[in-house]
């Protein structure tokens, strides 16, 4: 691993981010969008039906957290996208740039943005609903680091198959994280699902995250089984990820694609 | 150890069906200028992306300073630039920035005199803080030749590097090649349609038609062999006669 080499890459897209409102705009706009959304909507169900106030909490901590996996995931996607568009894929893989420098500057500026995205999202919760990420307690490290890691499987899985596939895949940027998430309990309990499709959830890492959310805010307290078993999935989804990758990569130089794709 | 800076042995590339590069040899020794000549679907941008490494080869070798391209591509690419007139530098990037980011991807000391330096030689100095989508075709082809020379590469992989370019820009283009080339010693390889880059850059020449070289030598050789004035001329014999017989 060339650090030096990460560093560049780094330096490169904080330049496009910096330079492009809307790429700034599109960071931090539809996070707070549906902050504001879904919060206010849960104040009003707590108005006009029974539930629990704890249900409002519930719903502000998993849009903080899903924001974690969902930027994880986008900025490696949106990042390989970008040298895609701008023509400049062929630049980038014809430097000595190794696809996991590649990668590894991607997942850096994944976890830059998220912690940004987060800090941005916990104030408005804080100052709008009295919602407090702090409530999460060191438990919320845990949490956080097994999303992150799960954002970036997920993002090395996107560009690998956009490489294999090429613009046709480019959706999967955007489709993949939402893909899974009616199987990740993000806003809702794995107890809540059909019977059938529960064994399925539990194979998801983001599921046993967001179970362990729901379960500090309910009682202060994080069964460190959630983590694990969240922590065994991820480096499982992991390795699989990097195979994958690494196929497609390879079948890309084969079959010309990055070439095809890139020009 | 060689003086042949990259060496090509019996190289096929199939897509499918199709075979884009048939049975390709070729060296290039250092200090050389190769141009490689054809018709479009000849086989010359393949071969160069295979010289990348950006494509793998369904056969034969490819060592670029000694490293297998296939399996280790990446001590020579440390050595090795690349310029297309089909590729572009990020837009939403200043034309300093992605020199930096390119200079800084290379380890090029001293980057901010050099990205100066280049700046002046290609005429872009007042361009300098500009956004690079708001370049011309012309302007963002000199910035691809600034960024291919940012880390004085020791082999240039040129694909139609003066495309886009006005005469009197190609020409200086091709002036500030040759210029380095021989303060460097700097190898060069060339792909293009334009004879004039030919001519004045290259020392030898490879014709390649349907993925095979057919005629190669110096550009007074192959205007020899095929009795012509020009290589314009020979250009268009050889993509006009598909029963031309492999020189």
């Amino acid at each position: 691993m060339n650090f030096r080499t990460v560093r560049a890459l780094m330096i490169k897209y904080w330049f496009v981010w910096s330079r492009s409102t809307f790429r700034m705009l599109d960071i931090f706009f539809w996070p707070v969008m549906d902050l504001l959304v879904w919060g206010f909507l849960s104040v009003y169900m707590l108005k006009i039906s029974n539930a629990v106030p704890a249900a409002v909490t519930f719903l502000i901590g998993a849009i903080i957290l899903w924001n974690v996996l969902f930027r994880a995931q986008q900025v490696i996607a949106v990042s390989y996208l970008d040298d895609l568009w701008c023509r400049n894929l062929l630049n980038i893989f014809a430097a000595p740039i190794r696809p996991y420098e590649y990668v590894a500057s991607a997942w850096l500026m994944g976890l830059l943005q998220s912690t940004v995205v987060v800090c941005v999202l916990g104030t408005i919760a804080a100052a709008v609903y009295s919602f407090k990420l702090t409530a999460l307690g060191y438990g919320f490290i845990f949490l956080y680091a097994n999303l992150m890691l799960m954002g970036w499987s997920l993002g090395l899985l996107t560009i690998g198959l956009i490489l294999r596939w090429g613009p046709p895949a480019e959706a999967l940027a955007w489709a993949l994280p939402f893909l899974i998430q009616p199987v990740s309990a993000v806003f809702y309990p794995v107890s809540v699902l059909p019977q059938w499709l529960q064994p399925v959830s539990m194979l998801v890492p983001s599921s046993y995250v967001f179970e362990g959310m729901r379960e500090v805010l309910r009682t202060s307290h994080l069964d460190s089984h959630y983590g694990w078993c969240a922590l065994g999935l991820n480096i499982v989804y992991m390795a699989i990820s990097a195979v994958a990758f690494k196929l497609c990569f390879e079948e890309a130089r084969q079959k010309g694609y990055l070439a095809k794709y890139a020009v | 150890m060689s003086t042949n800076v990259v060496e090509v042995r019996n190289l096929r590339k199939e897509f499918g069906s199709a075979v884009a590069v048939d049975d390709l040899s070729f060296e290039v020794k250092q200090g050389e200028i190769l141009g490689l000549l054809g018709v479009n679907g000849a086989g010359k941008t393949t071969t160069i992306f295979m010289l990348l490494g950006l494509i793998t080869p369904t056969r034969g070798t490819i060592k670029v300073f000694d490293s297998d391209m296939h399996k280790n591509r990446f001590p020579a690419l440390q050595r090795m630039n690349f310029a297309s007139a089909y590729q572009f530098l990020p837009y939403h990037l200043k034309v300093w920035e992605n020199l930096f980011v390119f200079s800084e991807i290379y380890g090029v000391k001293n980057s901010k005199k050099k990205i100066d330096d280049l700046l002046e030689l290609f005429e872009l100095t007042r361009l300098r803080n500009t956004k690079t989508g708001m370049l011309s075709s012309g302007e963002q082809t000199r910035l691809n030749l600034c960024k291919a020379l940012i880390s004085d590469p020791d082999l240039l992989l040129l694909d139609e590097p003066t495309a886009s370019l006005d005469p009197d820009m190609a020409d200086k283009a091709r002036k500030i090649l040759l210029q380095r080339q021989k303060e460097s010693g700097m190898t060069i390889l060339n792909t293009s349609h334009n004879m004039i880059d030919v001519t004045e850059l290259c020392d030898r020449i490879l014709f390649m038609q349907h993925g095979k070289v057919i005629a190669s030598g110096g550009a007074a050789d192959i205007l020899k062999q095929y009795k012509s004035e020009s290589l314009e001329e020979v250009f268009i014999t050889i993509a006009r006669s598909s029963t031309m017989e492999v020189v």
